[in-house]
């Protein structure tokens, strides 16, 4: 019953443990030299994806990253995790500051379609852009149903019974494939790449491609007119005792 | 009428001033079918900034309290009601082409909503349909063209300028405050007909946590507890402590993911964003992810042993000591 063809897209950021610094004329912040490493919750979609084939439930599992060469460190990544194969879409340059969520959804529209793949699974969100878009708008483009934050998947038939974070607690949709799942938090715990599969994902193929291959212009709507530090909270003071805690707490009027 | 006019003041985008008296705003309502959430009112808010005229979409399998709601809003000119057995668990493949089908009649200059589940999950769907690029959870508005959002969680602020003919944005309602709900004179009438028909998706339920203390994101004080807790139990400290400020209980994602509370409790990058008037931070050591939660909070207070922990450099008042004797203490001092 192996007939799911999971396509996962992953995206190369800064590591979620460095502190950012903004570029001093306020154009973004400094990329260059900084540790970057595949997106958490790509990561967690990923994992995802292998889960469903060691279930037996999925035959092939691509990844996909669009962006500059060193995307393909992040495939690479995914390869030593359990994808089959990779694809890169190369985008470099300023045509990569000004990629939005918009085209990153189109090229993968298109190349579900190309795939004949039936599932695409996505991070609910990047941690540089925080936009929270791509998979909604993937799926929109296709016309497939979406299941957003998900943090438990199970395929019955050709249905897909997920459960989705939502702000109150939990709720659980069945859609139909195919369909595109966005993978929250507590979705599972990725697993390390050990150094064998490292090895062989040296062997698994990763094909190129440009954007134009998809008909996707890269041309965007969105002009990012500046990014800066956001204001400084002023250093606090600490206190002694619980006693003085709550003084000043009912000093400052808040209780 | 309307959309005539909001067409041809995209025809003269490059005079402001014009564009600003003719925006039009679509707020699409989010609500469980019985109340309205208090997110849509912020929402509301932020698109009166836009300075035109605001229509709000109430969409459901049952809407009549929620318009008698909306209807007391000030600011609020319309209110398009779409009650429908398809809307039911307020689906995005059954919403989205409601919004579509609203948008091509009327021809909206912006459509906004709360930048929460429901607003995350189904306005790129929109925004994608219409193929524009949408902006999510925005945190100013600086005119009808120009956003302010966070990015690398919340640890940069991007001012970003949008050309697109329709805007499509999500709102955090921290942000903004809500709209008053009084003066409203919103007239009443049906969205467009619009033949949905949902095969792709079904909800099937939720389980929601029930708490008698206020909602999370509007609380005035929020107590939050991490991985100091220890374990779930201890939280009982913090809940009793909350009763006593009548606050809220938050966690980290260390308490989330130990499995002390549950994740709508989580307060942080990927879960819940407060900006109260008092953040307790509890046994939390303030990493990045969870700052981007609550660094917009007035007062922040620290209680933690360790004294090197990030968090007591966003804390105004901080108290290195054991959680264990300072919140029991502090709930002691608050009884008398």
């Amino acid at each position: 019953m192996a007939n799911l063809r999971i396509l996962v897209g992953v995206k190369r950021v800064i590591d979620y443990a460095v502190k950012i610094r903004v570029k001093p004329d306020n154009s973004g912040v400094v990329t260059d030299g900084v540790k970057h490493s595949m997106n958490p919750f790509c990561e967690i979609a990923m994992e995802e994806a292998v889960r469903l084939k060691e279930k037996k439930l999925a035959k092939e599992i691509i990844a996909v990253s669009c962006g500059p060469t060193q995307a393909q460190e992040t495939i690479r990544t995914a390869l030593a995790m359990g994808a089959d194969r990779g694809i890169h879409v190369e985008v470099s340059g300023k045509d990569y500051e000004n990629m939005t969520p918009l085209h990153v959804s189109k090229i993968l529209a298109k190349l579900a379609q190309e795939q004949e793949a039936n599932l695409v699974i996505l991070g609910k969100q990047s941690i540089d852009g925080d936009n929270n878009q791509t998979g909604q708008m993937t799926a929109a483009l296709l016309d497939w149903p979406q299941a957003t934050f998900a943090s438990e998947v199970t395929k019955e038939n050709e249905h897909l019974k997920v459960v989705r974070e939502i702000d109150g607690g939990l709720e659980t949709v069945t859609v139909t494939l195919p369909a595109v799942i966005t993978a929250d938090l507590r979705l599972n715990e990725p697993r390390y790449a050990t150094l064998p599969n490292i090895m062989k994902a040296k062997k698994k193929k990763i094909a190129k491609h440009k954007a134009s291959d998809f008909g996707v212009d890269l041309g965007s709507s969105v002009e990012v007119v500046s990014v800066e530090d956001p204001p400084v909270r002023q250093a606090g003071q600490k206190v002694e005792s619980t006693e003085e805690l709550v003084a000043k707490l009912k000093e400052s009027g808040v209780i | 009428m309307f959309h005539v006019v909001s067409r041809s003041a995209q025809r003269l985008s490059s005079t402001a001033s014009v564009l600003r008296r003719l925006n039009s705003t679509l707020v699409i309502a989010e609500h469980n079918n019985a109340q309205l959430t208090p997110i849509t009112l912020n929402t509301i808010t932020a698109a009166a900034k836009l300075g035109g005229d605001i229509a709000c979409l109430v969409a459901g399998s049952k809407c009549a309290s929620v318009v008698e709601e909306l209807t007391k809003v000030g600011g609020v000119q319309k209110i398009l009601v779409a009650e429908n057995e398809v809307f039911n668990g307020f689906l995005p493949e059954a919403i989205t082409p409601l919004i579509l089908e609203t948008q091509k009649q009327f021809n909206f200059s912006h459509i906004a909503a709360g930048a929460t589940a429901f607003g995350k999950s189904l306005l790129p769907r929109v925004a994608a349909k219409l193929d524009v690029n949408p902006i999510s959870d925005i945190i100013d508005i600086k005119d009808a063209d120009t956003f302010v959002r966070t990015i690398y969680a919340g640890n940069a602020i991007c001012t970003v300028k949008s050309k697109d003919g329709v805007k499509v944005f999500t709102v955090r309602g921290t942000a903004f405050p809500a709209a008053e709900a009084a003066g409203g004179q919103a007239a009443c009438e049906q969205a467009p007909a619009v033949d949905v028909k949902n095969d792709q998706s079904t909800f099937e339920g939720q389980s929601l946590s029930k708490s008698d203390r206020p909602e999370l994101t509007s609380a005035k004080t929020v107590i939050s507890g991490g991985r100091g807790m220890k374990n779930g139990e201890n939280f009982e400290l913090l809940y009793k402590l909350a009763d006593k400020l009548n606050a809220a209980v938050g966690a980290s994602r260390a308490a989330v993911d130990a499995g002390f509370v549950p994740n709508d409790m989580q307060v942080g990058q990927t879960g819940k964003i407060v900006a109260p008037e008092l953040y307790i931070a509890v046994g939390i050591s303030g990493a990045i992810q969870h700052l981007a939660g609550m660094k917009d909070s007035k007062v922040i207070v620290a209680i933690n042993k360790d004294p090197e922990a990030p968090i007591f450099q966003v804390a105004d008042h901080g108290l290195v000591a054991d959680l264990f004797k300072v919140v029991p203490e502090m709930t002691e001092i608050l009884e008398k």
